[in-house]
């Protein structure tokens, strides 16, 4: 069973049974961002902190950065992103999804809104 | 948002709120940066068919008068005098220390003259007129009226079918069309590198004409997100960027604006608000020059980021910086040191703590279509 959590920084996060979860943005962050260009592609084995910039989001209008929804480490980066940034916005909780994460601290997740939650800060 | 309530909007607003826009505050207004279609569509679709932009917020200003083409000479290193009716020609506002104050266009009419001039400087320019040129000539800022610009290569037979008299108009001239029944002034001009018109029409007809143009083939809204990529790939200054009052048009690489007849050969040299300063560049040099600058990967340089050699020495600064849908890669402008400007220098831009290898290329990034008849 996995489970997605949302940020009010706009990123979705799939939390998978085994301690790995995949993140990526939200439908209405892509929206709000425009096409994508360029997406910086973190490496494989970085360590990210909750809260700390991973990667850099360009899109035609400006630049912003994915924010580590959690603490953890990189197992595995969506390198197809590197050449087609478009499928963030065409896909963004599929195709479009950014890095896989093995998390060190799962009580990070306790903060995170459920999607009921998050459709409600939406609107 | 809470201070959109604050913002002018334009004639137009209800039409692009019905056409799905994200509105956002620009220069006073709120203005369409996109419509659903999104930047990138929206830029492709004006390289290819037409683009419709409401423009409106700029400035549109008549000067009145016979003495008005004699008058701002003063202001602008334009040959204006000589400006033959229903001609246009681009124009800048100077300071005294050669800087440019705002960049415009002006077009010969019989009453006089017609300039559009930068919504971010319009207030500014008014003053400047008012200060400078009042006892000379009549300033008429003309608030009742909407700016919309057709652009892209379908333009030209949109503008034939409804308004079949444009078909006699060139690149930089003016006309008095009736498109489809509704009273326009029209230029064959615009910002983004492809043919197309300029159409100044009253208000209250804005709607009608704007529906009337989205009506045909090919024409869309755009917003100002494509109209600002359109420009940077066409290799054209903008305001806030390129230009400023600490920029010179010689530093801008505009020397092609400079007219003869203002130069220090010409028949009327200088007599402009620092063309001192402009007169000596143009003979000496200076020391730093707009160029066009190609990144070697696909992450974006950006407006203010700085340009230095592999030792770390700074050159420069990037200027206008973004993404070219035609090209499919990032390009930008920047002003970088005269050692420094030579087509294919390699250079360094400093992108978060990142050195990003750039070269100086040539602008513009994608030719120009001008319609020269």
């Amino acid at each position: 069973m996995s489970d997605i959590k949302y940020t009010e920084d706009h990123e979705w996060i799939e939390v998978h049974g085994d301690g790995t979860a995949t993140i990526g943005i939200t439908d209405f962050a892509q929206d709000q961002l425009g096409d994508l260009v360029y997406i910086e592609i973190p490496e494989v084995g970085s360590e990210i902190v909750k809260g700390e910039d991973v990667s850099v989001i360009e899109s035609v209008k400006a630049a912003s950065d994915l924010i580590a929804p959690v603490s953890g480490t990189i197992i595995d980066v969506n390198t197809a992103l590197e050449d087609e940034p478009e499928k963030v916005n065409d896909d963004p909780m599929g195709a479009g999804w950014f890095i896989k994460v093995e998390m060190s601290d799962a009580s990070e997740l306790e903060d995170l809104m459920d999607e009921a939650a998050y459709q409600a800060c939406l609107d | 948002m809470s201070d959109n309530n604050s913002l002018f909007t334009t004639p137009l607003n209800a039409l692009h709120l019905a056409a799905g826009a994200k509105m956002v505050p620009f220069a006073g207004y709120s203005m369409p940066v996109q419509y659903p279609m999104g930047i990138l569509k929206e830029h492709q679709h004006t390289r290819q068919k037409a683009g419709l932009f409401d423009v409106s917020h700029m400035g549109q200003i008549r000067l009145i008068g016979d003495k008005a083409t004699e008058a701002l000479e003063k202001l602008v290193p334009v040959d204006i005098v000589d400006l033959p009716l229903f001609k246009q020609r681009y124009a800048l506002f100077t300071n005294t220390e050669g800087g440019v104050l705002d960049d415009l266009m002006v077009t010969r009419i019989e009453s006089g003259l017609f300039l559009v001039v930068n919504a971010a400087c319009k207030q500014q320019d008014i003053a400047h007129l008012q200060t400078q040129l009042a006892d000379a000539c009549e300033i008429e800022v003309l608030e009742d009226r909407a700016l919309l610009a057709l652009q892209g290569p379908a333009a030209k037979s949109v503008m034939a079918k409804l308004a079949p008299a444009s078909t006699e108009m060139v690149f930089m001239t003016a006309k008095d069309l009736s498109i489809d029944g509704i009273d326009c002034f029209v230029t064959r001009s615009g910002y983004t590198g492809e043919d197309g018109f300029e159409i100044s029409v009253a208000a209250d007809q804005a709607e009608a004409l704007a529906e009337k143009l989205l009506a045909e083939e090919g024409v869309e809204w755009i917003g100002l997100g494509a109209r600002d990529s359109l420009r940077l790939e066409a290799g054209l200054c903008l305001y806030g960027h390129e230009l400023a009052t600490d920029i010179s048009p010689v530093e801008a690489k505009l020397n092609w604006a400079l007219s003869p007849a203002r130069r220090a050969t010409g028949s009327r040299p200088g007599g402009y608000l620092g063309a001192e300063v402009i007169l000596k560049q143009l003979e000496t040099g200076v020391r730093r020059y707009r160029v066009g600058i190609q990144t070697e990967g696909k992450m974006p340089v950006r407006d203010g980021a700085t340009l230095m050699t592999a030792d770390g020495e700074v050159l420069g600064i990037v200027t206008s910086g973004g993404f070219s849908p035609t090209l499919n890669k990032p390009i930008a402008i920047g002003l970088v040191a005269a050692s420094a400007s030579a087509i294919d220098t390699k250079l360094y831009a400093k992108v978060r703590n990142k050195s990003v290898p750039v070269k100086v290329v040539a602008l513009p990034f994608v030719k120009q279509n001008y319609y020269r008849g």
